[in-house]
């Protein structure tokens, strides 16, 4: 085994063991947090897709909200198992990308005016959310109605968080894989092309529509997974924190803090946010309410205007040790 | 069946709403033009000018009008800040980069606003009366807030027409080192733009203190909405967003009275990204 | 006038000038020719001051100006007519003009100025409320040397104006360029079009891969002598 690899495994390994490991009477919220970075990786992964090949979007909070309001909707009303919820939810996420994607692609909906085209796209989510209220709980959010004695893989809901645990480290996983895979696919290299040049990628035979489309919807179907997911974890959706702009922000933020071009960019810029996030709210508990927040805001924007090429992004560059084909962000 | 006359007050509501909603999307859309660059926190640069308004008014007792012009001067403070300490560094950064820089001072904004005044929701208490036209009830404030959003449109145009630094800031826009070999400084430039944009929203601040009441997350009611009217009248093109914004608040306005105030916002975004596929340039788009 | 000494020049990793030595002298007016890539463009932007050289002095009238910026350089009096003209195509001719009286000098004597360029160029004054956009090639290429009196220079430095114009309005633009010549100013002017710039300038250099090769008086030089040169790019 080569050394890089080694050292993957054995970081994998310490992940794998840690709910196993007795770390005292903090232990459960140290799970919690890990939960909160597997899962917000995977849906920042599952962004990246797009962003990589400059499908800049500014409204995956769309995706989210769906994913997570549906599934819970169905459960609570239909007592429709998570699963089937969760079919329908990527259904409807992916139908939505779709309807969203196609007209951007075939008229050409770029830059600027397509990153504020799913912004609007979010923000109808939400308002919907909102709007419906008798349905969805409206602002105040809706709870998952327990499962109480039912509790258990068919609900998705566990008494003990370790499950979650490793359910949320198994997505990330996955989200890490489909990352790889479309990495090393033809799908790429389309969509690099395409991002160059749309014109002459569509001159030498790429059909650009459908491999925007493609992208779309599988980073929208991934994005409402893991809002799935969430919801479930939570027991609990809400519409400002699973949809509408702010989310959406946080999301964009996180991956270009840690790099959009390298397989683990997504995940290390979501555990430092959330790590920061965390350690904030600790640090200052109830005193001065929005401090955290503020330090966050003004953290996220001197990043970006002194280390432009992300976290992980920028060490690889130093290191140079490619992990993953690392580039600077397209000028 | 809606009486009439709901229909017709909707209509005229629309209008006065369609007012500011024009100055707003008149701000950002001239720094995008010149700079290129979206300010994702304008909405909420508004509502710190509205929180001045409420504190020059409630603590120093100013009279509403003297902290009207106090607000515009601290909208052109904020302008000019904001684009020498956040827009400078990022200039020739990806337009990624320069959503989330602007993106991020929107978290900071927001939270900052939390620290310092709380969630509460703070309005200067202004009793201004309600007239009644023709059976038709109109907010006076709402119609000060319109007329004084027109005055400011055209002091705007004349600015950008009449004088050399107006005419200046359009050939910027245009073609940025051409204006370099006249002799301009496209640097100047960029911060006189930045400080008539910040001056923009500063009078809308004044204008939404008589209307709304602030809050940390008063960018969130319009910030999207603003987005959205730039982008339909083609982002950049003043005379487009001017008209996208009457659009937009009459349907706002008549959806708000036919269906549910909620269900108008979300009819004018449905029918934003249904317009956006028809022309997806903007609907008044140059062809390019 | 103006003395270029050993100036090297390009874009980021790409140099496009290399050791370049020129001088035009006050009143004269010079051709710099050469096939297209040769880096005529990047030596009127060097001493404009679009594009600062990487080494090497641009002195003009006793004031070095290498690496200055470029309102600094048109206060000094060198105006650039561009690539291209690039007019502010939303503008008006009269904006345009207007624009081009930027400098606080020049401003001071706007209307004068005015009236000189609506007198050299009369199809101007005819349609001072026209978007430049909409102008032919002939009156646009007219408007960007009127921008460019309009800042009162010494020098014009004028990049490729016979391009994209018809030949009928080729001739009449050297006419045109001729009679600013007359009025007093510097001209330096780069151009692919051999034989008819020879016409109109005293002196000529070709420039070819970003090296002077040749240099000598119009009068003395033949036209084949620079096309043989030039027809490498041709």
């Amino acid at each position: 085994m080569s050394r890089a690899s080694a050292r993957w495994a054995l970081g994998f390994a310490v992940l794998a063991a840690a709910p196993l490991l007795p770390l005292g009477g903090a232990r459960e919220y140290l799970w919690h947090v890990i939960i909160q970075i597997f899962l917000w990786s995977f849906i920042g992964n599952a962004w990246s897709l797009m962003g990589r090949f400059g499908l800049v979007s500014l409204g995956h909070g769309a995706f989210l909200g769906v994913g997570a309001y549906a599934t819970v909707l169905l459960w609570n009303f239909f007592g429709i198992t998570p699963w089937l919820g969760a079919a329908v939810a990527i259904l409807l996420t992916v139908g939505l990308a779709l309807v969203v994607a196609y007209p951007c692609s075939r008229f050409q909906v770029v830059g600027h005016y397509f990153a504020l085209v799913t912004l609007a796209v979010s923000e109808v989510v939400r308002l919907l959310i909102v709007a419906e209220r008798d349905w969805t709980g409206g602002s105040l959010g809706v709870s998952l109605r327990t499962a109480g004695t039912a509790s258990g893989l068919v609900t998705l809901q566990f008494a003990d968080k370790r499950v979650f645990y490793y359910i949320a480290m198994a997505a990330w996983i996955f989200g890490l894989w489909v990352w790889a895979r479309v990495d090393r696919s033809m799908a790429r290299s389309a969509m690099e092309a395409i991002g160059e040049d749309e014109t002459a990628a569509a001159s030498v035979g790429i059909h650009v529509t459908r491999f925007k489309m493609g992208i779309t919807a599988l980073s929208a179907g991934l994005t409402a997974l893991g809002g799935v997911l969430l919801a479930q974890y939570l027991a609990y959706a809400n519409p400002d924190t699973l949809s509408g702009i702010a989310v959406s922000l946080r999301i964009v933020f996180a991956v270009v803090l840690g790099g959009m071009y390298s397989l683990l960019g997504p995940s290390v810029g979501t555990a430092l946010t959330i790590a920061l996030g965390e350690y904030l709210r600790i640090y200052f508990g109830i005193r001065l309410i929005g401090i955290a927040e503020t330090i966050y805001g003004l953290t996220l924007i001197l990043f970006i205007i002194f280390l432009p090429a992300g976290i992980w992004g920028s060490l690889a560059e130093a290191w140079r040790r490619p992990t993953a084909p690392v580039r600077t962000a397209p000028g | 069946m809606i009486a009439p006359i709901f229909l017709l007050e909707a209509v005229v509501n629309g209008v006065l709403l369609g007012g500011v909603l024009a100055l707003l999307a008149l701000g950002l859309n001239l720094i995008f033009g010149v700079i290129d660059i979206v300010w994702v926190a304008y909405v909420d640069l508004v509502a710190l000018c509205m929180y001045a308004v409420y504190f020059l008014v409630t603590l120093y007792h100013w009279p509403v009008w003297l902290a009207g012009l106090g607000a515009v001067g601290v909208g052109v403070v904020l302008g000019l800040l904001v684009h020498l300490l956040i827009i400078s560094p990022i200039l020739t950064s990806p337009p990624i980069n320069q959503f989330l820089a602007t993106g991020g001072l929107l978290f900071f904004i927001q939270s900052f606003a939390t620290l310092l005044w709380s969630t509460d929701h703070r309005s200067v208490r202004v009793t201004l009366p309600t007239l009644e036209v023709a059976g038709i009830f109109i907010s006076f404030a709402r119609l000060i807030a319109f007329v004084l959003s027109i005055l400011a449109m055209i002091a705007l145009y004349l600015f950008l027409t009449r004088t050399y630094t107006g005419t200046a800031i359009r050939a910027v826009s245009q073609d940025r080192e051409a204006i370099a070999l006249m002799g301009a400084r496209p640097r100047r430039l960029y911060l006189v733009t930045s400080a008539v944009g910040g001056a923009m929203a500063g009078i809308a601040g004044a204008l939404f203190s008589i209307q709304y009441a602030v809050h940390p997350y008063f960018g969130n009611a319009f910030g999207p909405l603003t987005f959205m009217i730039c982008v339909l009248g083609g982002l950049g093109n003043m005379v487009g967003a001017f008209f996208a914004a009457f659009i937009i608040a009459q349907v706002i306005s008549v959806g708000g009275v036919l269906v549910s105030t909620e269900m108008g916002y979300v009819i004018a975004f449905v029918i934003f990204i249904v317009l956006m596929f028809v022309r997806p340039g903007g609907i008044f788009a140059r062809r390019a | 006038m103006l003395a270029l000494a050993a100036v090297t020049a390009g874009y980021g990793a790409f140099t496009a000038l290399w050791d370049v030595s020129l001088r035009v002298e006050a009143g004269e007016a010079v051709a710099v020719v050469g096939p297209n890539g040769a880096g005529k463009t990047t030596l009127l932007r060097a001493i404009s001051g679009l594009i600062a050289p990487r080494a090497g002095s641009v002195v003009f009238e006793g004031a070095e100006l290498a690496g200055h910026p470029p309102y600094d350089i048109v206060a000094h009096g060198i105006a650039h007519v561009p690539e291209g003209r690039r007019l502010f195509p939303q503008l008006t001719v009269a904006e345009n003009l207007k624009m081009g009286a930027y400098l606080p000098s020049a401003r001071a004597r706007f209307r004068e100025s005015l009236e000189r360029v609506y007198a050299l160029f009369p199809a101007l004054a005819e349609r001072p409320r026209q978007r430049a956009g909409s102008l032919s090639g002939g009156e646009q290429q007219m408007l960007a040397v009127g921008r460019a009196l309009m800042s009162r220079p010494k020098l014009i430095l004028l990049d490729e104006p016979s391009m994209g114009l018809a030949p009928v309005m080729v001739l009449r633009l050297f006419d045109l360029i001729r009679r600013v010549r007359e009025e007093g100013y510097t001209i330096l002017a780069v151009e692919q079009n051999v034989r008819q710039v020879l016409k109109l300038v005293d002196r000529a250099y070709l420039l070819e891969v970003g090296r002077i090769k040749m240099e000598g008086r119009a009068a003395d030089l033949a036209e084949q002598d620079f096309i043989r040169k030039a027809s490498v790019g041709f």
